[in-house]
């Protein structure tokens, strides 16, 4: 089942009155989510991610805009008859009954045609249980279960009345870290199983990069960039969009571009020239901006940093901190956003550094220009200086 | 230095202390059981003390050594106990249902729904709490007397299906109950109604059966209002007619036929109390305990 969003906007009233302009939770979103994709929504909370799943749902009415499933049109229908599966952060288990009863209930619920006999139900759920490994559980209520146990009874609920769209509001948030691992390959597993189409709300962004066909990045209720996971983190749209994916976070200079050379501070890092490829205003081109000179923000991934000698951009040295697998290099430099960059270097590499002061060459794969006003993507191409 | 402790010594002291802390407070204990239950001995020793002999006690004996059931008899005969009984049974029944649901209803109005002037009508429900029984009483009657409704059951009922301490109490329990769960509720397809019935009530069920047992107790031991209400013998209660015995019996007050009667109806509550006594602490304590 397909879901179709089409021109989504929810306005709340501004909590203190004297505002009289509304609080636009979500903007104008357009998406088609194809059938039996797991999508993830991801950004920072306050996003209006949770309002976006949430009027999927059916719990809140958008203000404008339409919602389809397939070719209906749901806009208007109560949760009840939409055919959704919900799991809730807080897993939401009705406490007074077992599992077995949990799973059931939304099959008790059915009206009509739709009305099950009890062995009937006992037998879905039964199967549902089997299929989130609870089926040993059953008999038991959830304060007697673990966090992990009680999210599966969650999902086993969700999935029972076998669902036209699966909803997950962050739902993994309250196990700890290794349970949370298991748990996300386990939703894929499943959904991967059941081919239901599924949105999951998550501010993880590891979360959402692991299990997600697309990923949608929301801030501030406006849809940044909607991509495959990798690509997201490859090909930023946008300054935010580069910022909020990846740990550590993207350093972000403030540089200038003359005569088609990047340069941070006095550094000459770089060569950049437009990308041919790219048209500005073409109707299929990705959104960005030309390369022009003058100011520009300069966004470098950690790994885009190697230590050299004679590299093209000078810092001086704070710390080299080995951590497992990685090692970083904090570094400070005077035009960084905020005064010191993060690296991740190999290991072979730290012969190189020591001392007050270290040089980087830069990977021309790992740089993105912003433009310094708008913050998109300056669309072109790198190569190095030497 | 000499490390060697003497541990037999000290368990023999601790365990000295022990016993003595638990002698006390046995002693306490039982001190405290006799003063309460002195009176239900006394209430039991009277309605088994024949008339002509509590009569001529001038001391009030402690005890006595002829035991009658004669008073549990008069207590009968006397007046139309069966009667009363089955009136109080009624009445209790009745009540307690009718303001459960009356409660239940209104607590979750005020928990749940989303209404103009929510908060404000709340606010005159609680300032409602602040209005003397008494006061209420009056105008009750005045109400019930017009409506022409005295000696009659739904006269009698009418003004207790309602509590508003019960409705605060319930909607203070429906509010713990997290926002997601009518979330989940609404997804898995129920209605309102049934959110409350299958899923509300079941969680507030020890609160919903504290309240139901502390109605029943009221309603059992409710006197100024059956009083006032009712002057027809047919629609009397236990409670006051009760004081029919003392006034219609014999020329002095027949106390010992009076305290058989008091036995015989303080029984049901009591045998209701030992079996529900954990669920009404249960309760009780749940609704004390919000954070």
């Amino acid at each position: 089942m397909k879901i179709v969003l089409q021109n989504l906007t929810k306005r709340y009233p501004n909590r203190n009155k004297k505002i009289k302009e509304d609080v636009i939770a979500v903007n104008n979103f357009n998406f088609e989510i194809p059938d039996g994709q797991l999508i993830g929504l991801l950004g920072p909370s306050g996003c209006g991610k949770s309002t976006t799943l949430n009027m999927i749902c059916g719990l809140e009415k958008p203000t404008s805009g339409k919602i389809f499933f397939g070719d209906d049109d749901v806009t208007d229908l109560p949760p009840e008859n939409r055919g959704v599966g919900m799991v809730f952060q807080s897993y939401a288990l009705y406490p007074h009954l077992t599992v077995l009863q949990n799973i059931m209930f939304p099959m008790e619920n059915l009206k009509g045609k739709d009305k099950m006999t009890k062995e009937a139900m006992r037998a879905r759920a039964e199967e549902a249980a089997r299929m989130v490994q609870i089926d040993q559980l059953l008999e038991r209520k959830p304060s007697e279960l673990s966090g992990g146990q009680q999210q599966r009874v969650a999902i086993a609920r969700a999935l029972v009345k076998v669902p036209r769209v699966l909803l997950l509001d962050e739902p993994l948030s309250n196990l700890d870290a290794r349970l949370r691992l298991q748990t996300r390959e386990e939703i894929r597993r499943i959904q991967r199983e059941t081919g239901v189409t599924t949105v999951f709300v998550t501010h993880d962004q590891e979360e959402a990069m692991s299990i997600s066909d697309l990923i949608v990045v929301m801030e501030a209720g406006v849809v940044q960039q909607i991509a495959k996971p990798q690509l997201v983190y490859e090909d930023p749209i946008n300054i935010f969009v580069a910022k909020f994916l990846g740990t550590p976070p993207i350093n972000v200079f403030e540089g200038e571009v003359k005569n088609g050379i990047v340069y941070i501070g006095g550094d000459a890092i770089i060569k950049a020239e437009p990308d041919s490829s790219w048209k500005e205003g073409a109707p299929d081109a990705a959104p960005g901006a030309a390369l022009k000179d003058g100011p520009v923000t300069i966004g470098i991934r950690p790994e885009g940093f190697d230590p050299e000698k004679d590299g093209e951009l000078q810092c001086g040295l704070t710390a080299v901190e080995v951590m497992g697998r990685d090692t970083s290099i904090v570094a400070t430099n005077a035009h960084a956003a905020n005064g010191s960059i993060r690296t991740i270097v190999n290991t072979e590499e730290l012969a190189e550094v020591s001392g007050e002061t270290v040089n980087f060459r830069i990977k021309p794969s790992r740089i993105y220009l912003f433009d310094h006003e708008t913050g998109a993507r300056v669309r072109c191409r790198f190569t190095p200086l030497r | 230095m000499n490390t060697n402790t003497d541990f037999s010594a000290i368990e023999k002291k601790s365990q000295r202390n022990e016993r003595i802390r638990k002698i006390i407070t046995y002693v306490l204990l039982t001190f405290w059981a006799v003063i309460v239950l002195f009176p239900f001995y006394w209430m039991i020793l009277t309605s088994v003390k024949s008339y002509s002999a509590y009569n001529s006690e001038y001391v009030p004996q402690l005890y006595t050594l002829s035991p009658t059931m004669q008073n549990y008899f008069d207590a009968f005969t006397a007046v139309p106990l069966t009667r009363y009984f089955l009136n109080t049974l009624i009445f209790t029944v009745v009540t307690t249902l009718l303001m459960m649901v009356v409660t239940v209803l209104a607590a979750f109005a005020f928990a749940r729904l989303k209404f103009p002037g929510k908060d404000i009508l709340f606010t005159l429900f609680l300032s409602l709490m602040m209005i003397p029984n008494e006061l209420v009483i009056i105008t009750n009657f005045v109400t019930i007397t017009n409506a022409g409704m005295r000696n009659s059951y739904i006269g009698l009922i009418l003004p207790s299906v309602t509590s508003v301490f019960y409705i605060y109490l319930l909607k203070e329990n429906f509010e713990q109950i997290p926002e997601e769960l009518y979330k989940a509720a609404k997804v898995d397809g129920t209605s309102d109604f049934k959110y409350l019935w299958k899923v509300m009530i079941p969680i507030c069920q020890p609160t919903m059966v504290t309240i139901a047992i502390l109605k029943v107790i009221e309603c059992w031991n409710s006197y100024v209002w059956p009083r006032l209400i009712t002057d027809d013998q047919a629609y009397f209660l236990v409670s006051n007619g009760i004081q029919e015995i003392r006034e219609n019996g014999f020329g002095r007050e027949n106390i010992p036929a009076m305290m058989a009667a008091v036995v015989v109806i303080s029984v049901p509550l009591i045998v209701l109390f030992l079996i529900f006594h954990k669920k009404i602490m249960a309760g009780v304590s749940r609704g004390g305990t919000k954070g």
